[in-house]
């Protein structure tokens, strides 16, 4: 059982801001229990033929290291340098203004310096200083510059696995200095000496085996649909059609895969298969691309690369037209900001046009892939679904943007508009803490595991203190993300800082909402939760 | 990776004790890990749950939808995390010799 962590005021106690009085350079890490996640399984880094698999742990003093695992991190150093130009500018341009200090979660609920964006940073600036820049090869460390040796390469692993990839700090840098790429060059180094986290590996090896993170295979998958397929005609009256694998659909649907494996994600696929079956959607599932999200992104380019092309792989077998994705965080991210040079641009695939209303998405035009919240908002804008936003007046909302469709595809408006459709009670948290300034859920990017969940309390905290506010002040009393790590990770988040707060999808609020054509009076919703009776023994 | 014993049970787990070798589970073994799990009596609802998720997992590989779990054994979420603290993922199927749920859960 998992250790129970520090109560919530201890927490808070034991953040002290005072850096320590030595240099950070002379600090060594210390892998304290709760705030650091176990190496990757030796079976799945050989599955995905990943370098160096074996058995260690980072609180282990021996890391058994290659012999010449210097070599290698300069190596990998130098191709990354010269394989990206961002890199090397970000490596180069920062000035240590310290706008980013105070903008990261972890540096926010744990007050470790290290955590400040520009200091983490640091740790691997001052590596290149010495390594690859003229100053810090004569004067080392008077230009900032550093050997690499173990110790700082454990505190690489710490710290570049203290970081979610949010991207927070970033929308704050005078330079546009992408952090999270700074992050992604660290793993990718670390990676070269097999130093990697399992909850990152396992997912991918699962993903690359079976076509998901959780290692669902197709009889599975299909017992999962069908199961959600007859409880939503429990719920509803109505019988809908969710088709697996079918060739010539117009549409390939992907969503992440604890959709149909965890709550309250379920409730979500519940509100996804009402939708699409009554605007007579031509889609399909698969069970090959049964997943949206892409744990690669949070190990290496070439990793990120071989999951998403299953996704284009399997439209093309398929035939579709173009592709729908669901309520997924992180793969928004891939397929903006990544796939197009990944495995784009989709040409044989066509732009997307919502069969339903006839708009065009010209901005998938080179990915072909548009997120639901576009075309679900395409579908309320056409007025071509009937809505009863009083089937979730038992519920007081609030929106937690999750980072990646906030910053790495500026999907801000389409959710609140859904939102504002679909539910009467809708009080957002304070302005710097939504949208393009969102708050981490602080389990992102692969480190959602139990053995880290002091960190992640800490890296929580700012936005759950966002969530208490408007709880404490408006009632609010569900949390709505589009996001499946979110709807993982914020449930043990706001049991611990905000109880009485639910965790949901926005989709499930629509399939609340959704009048569907032969329905059944609505007793429940899509949890099962009975409607109050109204006057005269009418239900809601 | 470590093994773990307990009285006549002695197999490999991982970090979090989950069994490694699914294979090699039994009725013993289940006893064995409940008590990782601060449960030292298996009542009839454990063992409901527990061969529930054994018979899901013979059958498809892997542990069933966390709802569909709670429909076809009667059981609420809340009971659930009643009869494993640690709740239907990290403590049922732990002690049913499942492996561990990964991902976005």
């Amino acid at each position: 059982m998992a250790e129970k962590p520090k109560k919530p005021q201890e927490l808070v106690q034991s953040i002290e801001y005072k850096p320590p009085r030595k240099r950070w350079m002379d600090t060594p890490v210390e892998f304290h229990k709760g705030t650091f996640n176990y190496s990757a399984a030796v079976d799945k880094l050989k599955y995905l033929d990943l370098p160096y698999p074996r058995k260690w742990q980072p609180t282990e003093e021996d890391w058994q290291l290659p012999d010449n695992w210097q070599e290698i991190i300069h190596k990998g150093f130098k191709d990354r340098l010269d394989k990206y130009r961002s890199f090397r500018v970000f490596m180069d341009i920062c000035v240590r203004c310290g706008a980013c200090a105070d903008k990261c979660h972890y540096f926010i609920g744990s007050g470790d310096p290290r955590n400040m964006p520009v200091l983490r940073a640091e740790l691997l600036r001052s590596v290149y200083r010495n390594d690859f820049t003229t100053a810090g090869k004569i004067l080392g460390g008077l230009a900032g510059g550093r050997k690499l040796t173990v110790k700082v390469l454990k505190e690489w692993f710490y710290y570049f696995y203290q970081c979610t990839e949010c991207r927070r700090c970033s929308v704050f840098c005078p330079y546009g200095i992408d952090t999270a790429e700074i992050t992604m060059m660290a793993r990718e180094l670390l990676n070269l000496v097999g130093l990697n986290i399992d909850w990152i590996c396992t997912p991918a090896a699962n993903c690359f085996r079976t076509g998901n993170h959780l290692g669902i295979q197709p009889h599975g998958f299909k017992d999962s649909i069908e199961f959600a397929v007859d409880e939503l005609e429990e719920l509803t009256g109505v019988r809908v059609n969710a088709p697996i694998n079918k060739k010539g659909a117009e549409i390939l649907f992907v969503a992440p895969s604890a959709d149909y494996f965890a709550s309250p994600h379920y409730y979500t696929l519940l509100g996804y298969l009402a939708l699409f079956h009554e605007v007579g959607l031509d889609y399909t599932w698969s069970s090959y691309a049964s997943e949206g999200g892409n744990f690669g992104l949070f190990h290496s380019y070439e990793t990120m690369k071989r999951l998403n092309s299953k996704i284009y792989m399997e439209a093309k077998r398929l035939g579709v037209k173009w592709v729908l994705g669901g309520e997924c965080g992180h793969m928004w991210r891939v397929i903006h900001q990544y796939m197009d040079t990944l495995n784009g641009p989709a040409d044989f695939l066509e732009v997307p046009v919502s069969p339903i209303t006839g708009t065009k998405f010209e901005h998938a035009r080179s990915t072909r892939m548009v997120h639901i919240m576009e075309f679900t908002s395409d579908l309320i804008r056409h007025n071509k679904i009937k809505l009863d936003p009083g089937r979730n007046d038992h519920w007081r909302v609030t929106f937690h943007d999750s980072c990646n469709p906030a910053r790495a595809m500026g999907l801000i408006e389409e959710p609140r508009y859904v939102i504002n459709h679909v539910c009467n009670n809708f009080i957002e948290m304070p302005e710097n803490t939504i949208k393009e300034q969102t708050f981490c859920c602080g389990s992102g990017s692969g480190l959602g595991t139990d053995e880290n969940m002091e960190m992640r309390l800490r890296g929580g905290l700012p936005r759950a203190n966002a969530v208490k506010f408007v709880h404490e002040k408006n009632d609010v009393n569900i949390l709505l993300c589009i996001c499946a790590i979110d709807k993982a990770t914020l449930p043990p988040l706001l049991e611990y800082w905000v109880p009485d707060v639910e965790v949901g999808g926005i989709h499930e609020m629509v399939g609340n909402a959704l009048v569907m054509t032969g329905e059944n009076e609505r007793l429940t919703d899509l949890r099962g939760t009975p409607y109050p009776e109204k006057e005269g023994g009418e239900n809601v | 990776m470590a093994i773990f014993q307990h009285g006549s049970v002695s197999i490999d787990v991982d970090e979090d004790g989950f069994m490694q070798e699914p294979d090699k589970w039994n009725e013993e073994v289940a006893k064995a890990l409940a008590t990782t799990e601060g449960v030292d009596d298996m009542t009839e609802d454990h063992w409901k749950l527990v061969n529930y998720l054994r018979d899901y997992y013979l059958k498809y590989g892997i542990a069933p939808m966390i709802r569909k779990l709670c429909k076809e054994t009667g059981f609420s979420l809340k009971k659930v995390y009643e009869l494993f603290p640690s709740g239907p993922a990290k403590g049922a199927c732990k002690v049913a010799g499942l492996s561990k749920p990964t991902g976005c859960v």
